[in-house]
């Protein structure tokens, strides 16, 4: 598991990075349950068009959000290439399909942006902060909240 | 040797609270859940007293007694009648099946002991 | 004081138990049952004593002033001084429910509403009055609160002394103790050698026995006095402290207690222990008790027992007690014990008796209160265990192993051991319907209180079992429902007469497994519902066009749409601004079904139709458009196949299938969920017909029908949400996960103009 790292330390906090369509983005290390390699889904039917459906996570039934889709970047063709990073947010489990992980960093606060007023853009909804490295990459540090799979839907 | 005790009491709370009070005075507490179980676990427990509910399922507190004095093994054993009755005509027919003394619920723990030491000579 | 904290926590559970059988029995005797006997009373008697008993432990004083109150009422039917008669009962049933929530509000610290519980005790207080005068003392039942004391303190450790010391000569006072056992004593399991070590306790005893009366055995009479003490105490106790070591046999022994000049005090102690050894060997004791003054005037309060009380011991005794003699007498005794005493021969009797005694008293299975995680965890791992065997099933066909293997043989032993642990563990969840249906006659009693008509509720099956969870999320919607019941269905008792139906109206609660579910049903015997009103209704609120064409059961069904009850029908009881579309959706949320049938006149049935369990679900696994779905078996009537069953289109997408002179609106399942499907190959269909609750039916069609199994019902809305459609997920033998179709919404969903509650999609 990817635990033991610093994220609680004041002021710092480990991400998981992570390329979707091109683009980097970062999660909290602290919401990531485990990594996985892509499986097949199974397909809920009248869901939004970027939940790719549910696996079997040891007995529990997780949807798997395919961010490229939910981003805007249109849907991912998966293959055995791609993995799932599970999340834990509040008491729900979820899956969200990556093109491939790259990194576990330790990003100082300071360094976290405001995302720049770009009005249009689908994934800004979707992103809370930025950082910038002086490699010129950019990490975009998703809004996990907004990200999920719109429920309410209140059968019960 | 702690001193053993048989509680016959058809209450979970009130063995509980049986238990509650005797086992940190150092007591070892057995317990039965009706008259009918109590006489079972006679030999099992082989307590040096014995202490009784009245009203029951399937036997009496009564009963228990006369149980309790038709047993040659237990014959002479103290059986001490625990009831929230203190009415004269429940003591009257307690003692007329034998029994040794009584308890009025709800008791104090301390009271308990010292009827039960006492009774026991203890 | 968490272990007091754990015995409140126990005292409250017993109690919910106590007042279940009170409620139980109460009604029994009010029915007139013929099961009703002294029993009956004996345990409602119980009940009430043993909740008063543990209120008192724990300070509850209000609870423990309404329990003996109720208590001494019952104790007058106990004993045949009252009747009971149709309003003793009515008093007696509610005084059981305001005993109910005196614990509910003893439990969660509430106020107790004061008016009702005055109300409640005046009633109560009236019925008691019939009998005997001298019981309006409120009682003698003092409660003290217990405390738990740990073992270090010196207080629970103290022994009867006084508790303020006072110097070492000030308060001690020198008594003279006669104490001259009767033959009873020994039979009631005291000792005097206790009593005397008890006395020791209080200060210096000198003993010495009195053997006196002991005589030789050819004139042993048992009930004769054989050995007396004489006692010389200095004390600083108090003489009530004195005769309390006394308590128990102030009835069985002469005692005097006298206390003795100061200048008698001087030789105190130093004969102790001659005085011991005397009352160990009695027969070289001294033969008489030295009296310094004569013949001691009787102590003022110097307890004697009451006449009649030691007849009663004598006659009840009868020659069994000296064989218990103490051992002054024991060696006495025994010759009279062997020779005459017929309690000799007791002892083997009982013995032997009890087996039968025991065959004759239906005994309660022994239970344990288990922590429902526990359960809930086992459960779980069942789950897997059951998955995993399919995986390795799977596995195994793969490999292309032969079905008489080893590791078939092996497996299928597995399967079956995984089946039977299942079927255990499910039973563990599993708890009869009684204690809701219990709850539901205090809900008729308020119900009919409230709207002024007679009800009666009768209830059938309620052994029947359910998983706990389904129980417990039960109670709310069949609560409304028996309210609706008795305000809706049941007609007023003039309009009953006029109809000449009884005056008291009947609601039936009744509970059986059916096909693999567990159908509940609640009838009224009362009008039927009244179609023209709603149909009126419902046009009025915009719920069906005017004049739309409706069957019969479309319309009854309308109860149950969203918005139909509304705050214009609210009445004191069933309004509360829930309607039965509530009702629909809690039962549906439990994967089951409510369906209503009523007949004019004769009144109307609402059955509720619940799955057994929510873990496991036996279903068909049926695959379309490439995908795999599971449809519960128990809702499958048969499956159809193009060749043998004739297809119709009807307009441009619609298709029947004629079936037994019936013709079946099909749904295509792949189309239903939106699945694409290759070409449009019809011929591939599989038709399964299916029925829901309401008796509707369908065909739906699916590519391939794999097999039948039983799947674990895995939960979608915890890390998803609902699906339409689809009740649940199951995981399949692969590790895939495979959906669970509720064919009832897809009927409902197929036939959107019907009047059932509109699927929420996800726009």
């Amino acid at each position: 598991m990817l635990q033991n790292s610093a994220h609680d330390t004041p002021g710092r906090r480990d991400v998981v990075s992570f390329r979707v369509a091109e683009q980097d983005f970062c999660i909290d290390i602290g919401v990531v349950r485990e990594i996985r390699g892509w499986t097949p889904t199974t397909v809920l039917p009248h869901s939004q068009d970027y939940v790719k459906g549910v696996v079997n996570l040891r007995g529990s039934v997780v949807a798997v959000v395919d961010l490229s889709a939910r981003l805007g970047f249109g849907p991912t063709e998966p293959s055995a290439r791609h993995i799932i990073i599970i999340v834990m947010i509040g008491d729900q489990t979820i899956g969200l399909l990556a093109d491939v992980v790259s990194d576990i960093l330790t990003i100082d606060d300071t360094a976290m942006r405001q995302v720049p007023d770009i009005a249009s853009e689908v994934a800004r909804d979707f992103i809370s902060k930025v950082v910038t490295f002086d490699d010129g990459r950019m990490l975009r540090k998703i809004d996990l909240a907004r990200v999920l799979p719109e429920l309410g839907v209140e059968l019960a | 040797m702690s001193v053993r005790i048989l509680a016959v009491d058809d209450s979970p709370t009130m063995r509980g609270l049986i238990g509650a009070a005797l086992t940190p005075n150092g007591f070892e507490v057995h317990f039965a859940e009706d008259g009918i179980d109590g006489l079972e676990r006679l030999a099992e427990a082989d307590p040096d007293l014995v202490i009784t509910d009245i009203n029951m399922p399937r036997l009496d507190g009564f009963g228990v007694i006369e149980g309790v004095r038709k047993d040659p093994a237990f014959g002479s054993l103290p059986v001490l009648v625990l009831t929230t009755e203190s009415g004269e005509d429940l003591k009257a027919r307690a003692r007329a099946a034998g029994a040794t003394g009584w308890i009025v619920k709800p008791f104090d723990d301390q009271r308990l002991v010292a009827v039960i030491n006492r009774v026991l000579g203890v | 004081m968490s272990g007091l904290d754990e015995l409140r926590i126990s005292f409250f559970q017993e109690c919910e138990d106590l007042l279940d059988s009170l409620g139980d029995g109460l009604r029994e005797i009010s029915d007139g049952d013929l099961g009703h006997d002294m029993e009956t009373v004996h345990s409602v008697f119980r009940a009430v004593h043993s909740i008063k008993g543990g209120a008192g432990a724990f300070g509850l004083d209000g609870l423990v002033t309404f329990a003996h109150l109720f208590e001494t009422v019952l104790d007058q039917m106990r004993c045949g001084s009252m009747e009971p008669t149709d309003g003793v009962m009515r008093t007696l049933l509610r005084a059981g429910d305001m005993l109910s929530d005196l614990v509910g509000c003893a439990r969660d610290g509430r106020e107790a509403d004061g008016d009702r519980v005055t109300q409640m005790l005046a009633e109560l207080d009236a019925l008691a009055d019939g009998a005997d005068e001298d019981d309006d003392t409120p009682f003698e039942f003092v409660p003290t609160i217990l405390s738990v004391a740990p073992m270090d303190d010196p207080v629970s450790n103290a022994g009867p002394e006084a508790s303020d010391g006072p110097g070492p000569d000030a308060g001690i006072v020198v008594y003279r103790i006669d104490f001259k056992p009767r033959g009873a004593l020994y039979g009631t399991g005291n000792e005097p050698l206790a009593l005397l070590k008890a006395l020791a306790q209080l200060g210096d005893l000198e003993i010495q026995a009195d053997i006196a009366g002991i005589v030789p055995l050819t004139g042993f009479d048992e009930a004769e006095p054989h050995l007396a003490w004489g006692l010389r105490l200095a004390t600083d106790a108090t003489m009530e402290e004195i005769l309390s070591v006394f308590e128990f046999v102030a009835d069985l022994a002469e005692i005097d207690v006298d206390r003795m000049p100061r200048s008698d005090t001087a030789h105190l102690g130093p004969d102790l222990d001659d005085g011991i050894s005397a009352l160990k060997a009695p027969a070289q004791g001294v033969s008489h008790i030295k009296t310094p003054e004569g013949p001691l005037p009787p102590g003022p309060a110097a307890p004697t027992a009451p006449a009649e009380m030691a007849a009663i011991l004598v006659d009840a005794q009868g020659g069994a007690e000296t064989s218990r003699a103490g051992p002054a007498v024991l060696a006495l005794a025994e010759e009279s014990t062997l020779g005459n005493d017929p309690g000799g021969q007791a002892p083997q009797n009982s013995r032997k008796a009890k087996p039968a005694t025991e065959t004759t008293l239906a005994a309660a299975p022994a239970t344990i209160r288990v922590n429902l995680d526990r359960v809930d965890r086992l459960i779980n791992l069942i789950g897997e265990l059951v998955i995993m065997e399919a995986m390795l099933s799977q596995a195994v066909e793969t490999a292309g192993l032969a079905s008489n293997s080893d590791v078939s043989n092996g497996l299928d032993g597995i399967k079956q051991l995984a089946s039977g642990i299942q079927e255990s563990v499910m039973a563990i969840r599993a708890q009869p319907l009684k204690p809701v249906f219990q709850r539901m006659h205090r809900i008729i009693r308020e119900a009919a209180d409230a709207t002024g008509k007679q009800v009666r509720l009768v209830t059938t099956g309620d052994a029947t079992e359910v998983d706990k969870t389904v129980i417990e999320r039960l109670v709310d919607p069949l609560t409304h429902m028996i309210r609706n019941s008795v305000d809706h269905g049941l007609e007023d008792t003039a309009t009953r007469i006029a109809a000449g139906k009884p005056e008291t109206g009947t609601i039936t609660l009744s509970a059986a497994h059916r096909s693999g579910r567990v159908i509940i049903e609640v009838s009224d015997d009362g009008g039927g519902i009244n179609r023209e009103k709603v149909r009126e209704i419902a046009e009025a609120r915009g719920l069906i066009p005017p004049g739309a064409s409706l069957s019969l059961s479309e319309i009854d069904n309308l109860l149950f749409t969203p918005g139909f009850s509304s705050k214009e029908q609210v009445s004191a009881l069933s309004g509360r601004g829930i309607g039965l579309d509530v009702v629909r959706r809690e039962i549906q949320a439990l994967g089951g079904r409510v369906t209503i049938q009523s007949a004019a006149g004769e009144g109307t049935t609402f059955t509720i139709a619940l799955p057994l369990t929510l873990a496991v679900l036996e279903g068909m696994l049926v695959e379309f458009g490439g995908e795999m779905m599971v449809l519960p078996l128990s809702a499958i009537l048969e499956t159809l196949r193009p060749s043998s069953a004739t297809i119709h289109s009807i307009g441009r997408t619609g298709r029947v299938v004629a079936n037994r002179g019936e013709l079946i609106p099909i749904i295509d399942l792949a189309e239903a969920f939106g699945i694409a499907r290759p070409g449009d190959d019809t011929e591939r269909d599989v038709l399964l017909l299916v029925e829901c609750e309401a008796g509707r039916r369908a065909a739906l069609a699916v590519d391939i029908i794999h097999d039948q199994r039983q799947v674990v019902i895995k939960s979608l809305e915890e890390n998803y949400g609902a699906i339409p459609g689809i009740s649940a997920a199951t995981i399949l033998g692969d590790g895939r996960i495979a959906l669970i179709v509720d064919p009832e919404e897809i009927i409902v969903s197929a036939a959107p103009e019907l009047p059932t509650p509109p699927l929420a999609a996800n726009e």
